[in-house]
Formats: structure tokens, C-alpha cells, sequence
């Protein structure tokens, strides 16, 4: 069972800015962006392709130790790029952080973190279904809300409806 | 004689399955008796919520909401609305906040019991699903007081509520409450101590704690293996800082910690915390306006917000991102029913296919929350 920080100890938590800087000293090539301003929340972009490594070191790295992942969203940022926004939380240290990754359109690929949080399995599975966004080294990547037969990709922003499903005209 | 060869078998449960609670399909691979694998299939409830809420505009997102988790509308338009709230970087009413928690935990009552009882029912227990709808009424009564509607509110709205409380609304509360506190007593004695029940719950679908932090579990199916972790505590929102009362936790009272009767357990108990609340907050309601001044037309500054807060199955999240205009440019729920169902393959391997039933029941998943 992990030890919980006891309210009084919440203070030893880490803002966005020393976890970015901690990030950066492992990672100095990978981190493209970090946001301190950002409405609401701060948040940093990554390569994607350094992805699982980059959640490795979350993970693991005992100052850090980002052992939850709350959610991971798929995004059409409408500029050409589709991407992955992490929202990682930290059980032990109570603190948290949202990474970004973006992809091209044309060719969205980006390593799984399936083998860091299990919980990424069915949320990459949504990303990869509704936005069409492929995880290398997933271990079960298929459709899983929509049926297997659907065309295109619905939460992209440029998405057309099919017109037929299967000899059935798809109402709207 | 040469040891028989032995074969294993896919079968199908569901998507009709009684006891998978609405429209699941789980693909089984058993030995004999013996559940080797079972993979879940979902998407048969998927209206892409998601995708209608980049057509509306924020308010008329939150009907939308209330269909998600169907047995939790509150908490589910709670959680959305204080994500439009901080994005706003508005402040409500305290009354607001107040009537809210009352409305929620009113609801996390009311979804327990469903839970509960549909589980007994799971089992094999008739009457205490009977007891559990009884009282179930009496809070949808409440909640059609105040509203007008039994199951899908929109009660909250961005900025306020609807509506006020309805005169005497305090009075009936407190008399429900008398009422109920007794009959949590009753369940206990009809199901949750209950030999059998015991027998078919205890060490069955052991949860340990650090697979459901992996996993990202949450709610009740978290505290169940033990891990005291309730948003309300521990990322306070709305008011619940103002209350006195506890986080439930499963200690493995009659088996293994983590199991089956630690997880229906938790909610039993949760129960009696929820009433603590309610107890307090009737008694300490501040007068005031139920609607902050916001303009008809809410059009956040572009920004991005992940809001989290613990529904009866545990942590509901939403991701709102505003571009500046008055439709989101993307929404999308964290569902906890979703996050905690795809752990069912972990928690169910080397069990018997009637305790696969049990296990189901124990992580009490809506479907209409997980397929959005």
C-alpha cells in the first residue's frame, strides 16, 4: 500500500515549474514547450516519440513518482495536428501535471504507455477509435466504443458521417 | 490410463447478461468451470457525447451529462459545472455549493443502494433489493420536490441551480434520514453478515492496492483494497471541507482485503457518512441567491480545465477546452466506470464463472457511464 502525505506535509509538494525543470535535466532534447501561464493549469508539450520514456522517468523518478494517471484524452488541435493530453497525479507527493504530445495528421503514431499505467490500455484504445491516433506497442489496439467495421475517425474536427453503415443510412 | 486431454472454451456473457447491469458482453475462456480470460466488449450504450458536446453551447451540455452515469445525474452535472465554473474563474453563491452537496450525497445514497441492492440480487438475495428501492423512492421523491424530474435533473446550471429548495424540503430530508439510519442497521442483518453472502463475496476478485492504483480504480473499488483516497478529502471541491466525516476504507474484515464484500462494503458504510453530511449541511444552509450573476451567453477566455470529482463510482473527470466561443472546443469525461471496468480481466482470472458474476457486481458499473 503506498504511503499517503499526511495534510500537514502537503507543502513538500512540487509546483509545474520544478517538476518541468526536474523534467528537463533528464529529458533536455524531448521537452519542445512548457506553458507556466496557461488558463487554469500549466502545462508542457513533448516529442511524442519519446513519450513512454519520458513516463517512465514520471513514474519512477522518486521525487517525482507520478503513479496515477487520471486521464488521457485525445485531441484534434485543428492546426493540422491530433495529440495526446496526459493528466498525470502523483498518490504520494499529491502533486500533478498535464503533458501534451502532438502528431500529424498524416502519420499519427506514438509509442503506448500501456506498459507504465494499465489504465492507459482503454484510454488509448479511445484515442486510437474516435481520433485515430496509433499506439505502437499496444498490446490490444482495436476499436473499442464504436463497431469494428466504422469508417473514419468521429472526433476529428474535419470528420464526415458516413452515409451508409452496413446497407443502413446513417440518419445524421 | 493417459491423462484426457483437456480443451478451453470461449463462451459469450451477455451483452443481455442479467447480472452485467445494462448492456455488457464479456468473452469468456474458461477451463472447465474455471475463468482463464475475460475480455470485456462495450460501446452497445454509445451515444459520443463527446462529439455533440462540441455542437452545443455550455449550458445545454449538461442534460447531456445528466445521461452519462443515469443512477448519479448529480454528481455527473456537479462535476461539469464546477469544471465551467473554474474556467469562468467564477464564484457561486455559498448556498449554492451547499444545496449542491446535499443534492450529491442525496444521489450517492440513492446510487448505493441501487448498487447494493442489485447485488444482493446478483447473489441471490431478493428482499434487501425490495428495502433498498423502498428507501431509493423516497430520495427520488425528494429530488422530484425540488425539481420536477425522478432520474435526469439538469438541476445544476453553470452559475446556480434551477431552482431553490422547495419550502418544507429541509424537514422532509431530516425525516427521511430518521427514517433511513435504522434500515443501514436492517441490511446489515439481512445481506451484508449474511452466511451466504459472506460465502460468495469474501476472498472472490481480490483487488491489491498497488494493481488499482495502476489501474487508476477509483471510488469505492479503490477504497476497497484499502487505500484511504476519497476526493471530497483529499482534493476538497465545493464545500465538503466544512463537514465532519470519514473516509471508509475495506480492511478485509471477514477475508482477504480487497475482495468482493470489501468493495460492497465500503458502500454500505458510505452510506452512513453521506447522511453525516446531509445532517450538517441542512443544518448550516446559508440563505442567499441560488443563481450567480453570469451572462446568458458564457463564453470562457480560450483555456483548458480538468476537473475531477468523486461520484458515487468514483472519480468522474472532465477535460474541457474553450477556444473563446460559446460551444467547447472539446469535452471529454473521465469516466470512473469506464476506468474501473477495464481492470475486470485482472481481478477475474482463476475464478468460477458464478463468481465472475459476483465480481461484476462488485465494481457496480453503469453502462450508460461507460460507453458515453
Amino acid at each position: 500500500m503506498p504511503s499517503l502525505l499526511k495534510k500537514s506535509e502537503w507543502f513538500k509538494r512540487m509546483n509545474a515549474n520544478e517538476i518541468n525543470e526536474k523534467l528537463k535535466s533528464g529529458f533536455p532534447e524531448a521537452v519542445v514547450e512548457f506553458k507556466a501561464d496557461a488558463v487554469t493549469e500549466p502545462y508542457i508539450v513533448v516529442r511524442p516519440e519519446s513519450v513512454r520514456d519520458i513516463a517512465k522517468f514520471l513514474a519512477s523518478d522518486p521525487e517525482l513518482k507520478f503513479d496515477y494517471l487520471m486521464s488521457l484524452s485525445g485531441v484534434d488541435f485543428n492546426d493540422g495536428n491530433i495529440g495526446v493530453v496526459y493528466h498525470l497525479f502523483s498518490m504520494e507527493k499529491r502533486h500533478r501535471i498535464v503533458v501534451k504530445a502532438k502528431v500529424s495528421k498524416e502519420n499519427p503514431e506514438m509509442p503506448s504507455v500501456e506498459s507504465v499505467w494499465k489504465s492507459a490500455n482503454w484510454h488509448e484504445r479511445e484515442a486510437f477509435d474516435l481520433f485515430g491516433i496509433v499506439f505502437k506497442d499496444h498490446p490490444d489496439l482495436r476499436r473499442i466504443l464504436l463497431p469494428d467495421d466504422w469508417e473514419g475517425y468521429p472526433l476529428r474536427k474535419d470528420y464526415k458521417v458516413q452515409e451508409y453503415y452496413r446497407g443502413m443510412k446513417v440518419p445524421y | 490410463m493417459a491423462e484426457l486431454r483437456t480443451e478451453e472454451m470461449v463462451l459469450n456473457m451477455g451483452p443481455q447478461h442479467p447480472s452485467t447491469h445494462g448492456v455488457l458482453r464479456v468473452e469468456l475462456v474458461v477451463d472447465g468451470e474455471v475463468v482463464v480470460d475475460a475480455v470485456p466488449h462495450i460501446g452497445y450504450l454509445h451515444r459520443c457525447f463527446e462529439k455533440h458536446a462540441e455542437a452545443m453551447n455550455y449550458q445545454q451540455i449538461v442534460p447531456y451529462c445528466d445521461r452519462m452515469d443515469y443512477l448519479a445525474s448529480m454528481n455527473n452535472d456537479h462535476a461539469y459545472v464546477l469544471g465551467v465554473e473554474k474556467l469562468l474563474n467564477i464564484q457561486v453563491p455559498e448556498r449554492v455549493e451547499y444545496i449542491r452537496v446535499i443534492m450529491a450525497e442525496l444521489q450517492r445514497i440513492a446510487s448505493h443502494l441501487v448498487a447494493v441492492g442489485t447485488y444482493g440480487l446478483d447473489i441471490g438475495a431478493f428482499t434487501p433489493f425490495l428495502f433498498c428501492f423502498r428507501d431509493r423512492e423516497m430520495i427520488l421523491d425528494l429530488f422530484e420536490n425540488v425539481c420536477g424530474a425522478r432520474l435526469l435533473y439538469n438541476y445544476m446550471w453553470p452559475g446556480g441551480l434551477s431552482h431553490d429548495l422547495t419550502p418544507g424540503f429541509i424537514e422532509k430530508t431530516k425525516a427521511f434520514i430518521k427514517h433511513f439510519r435504522p434500515t443501514i442497521k436492517e441490511l446489515n442483518d439481512l445481506l451484508s453478515y449474511n452466511e451466504i453472502f459472506v460465502k460468495r463475496t469474501a476472498n472472490v476478485g481480490v483487488l491489491p492496492a498497488d494493481v488499482a492504483i495502476n489501474y487508476a480504480a477509483s471510488g469505492p473499488t479503490l477504497r476497497g483494497s484499502g487505500v484511504k483516497w476519497d476526493l471530497r478529502k483529499d482534493d476538497p471541491y465545493s464545500v465538503y471541507h466544512k463537514f465532519d466525516w470519514d473516509v471508509v476504507v475495506g480492511t478485509g474484515e471477514v477475508g482477504t482485503l480487497g475482495d468482493c464484500w470489501d468493495r460492497y462494503m465500503v458502500r454500505v458504510r458510505e452510506m452512513e457518512q453521506s447522511l453525516r453530511i446531509i445532517e450538517q449541511a441542512l443544518d448550516t444552509i446559508p440563505d442567499g441567491d441560488v443563481q450567480a450573476a453570469i451572462p446568458k451567453r458564457i463564453r470562457p477566455v480560450a483555456g483548458e480545465v480538468y476537473v475531477r470529482s468523486e461520484t458515487p463510482r468514483g472519480e468522474l473527470g472532465y477535460y474541457i477546452i474553450s477556444d473563446g466561443g460559446q460551444k467547447p472546443f472539446r469535452v471529454k469525461a473521465r469516466a470512473p466506470s469506464f476506468v474501473n471496468l477495464s481492470l475486470l480481466p485482472e481481478i477475474s482470472r482463476g475464478y468460477l464463472i458464478a463468481d465472475l458474476v459476483a465480481i461484476i457486481g462488485s465494481v457496480d458499473i453503469v453502462l450508460g457511464d461507460v460507453d458515453r
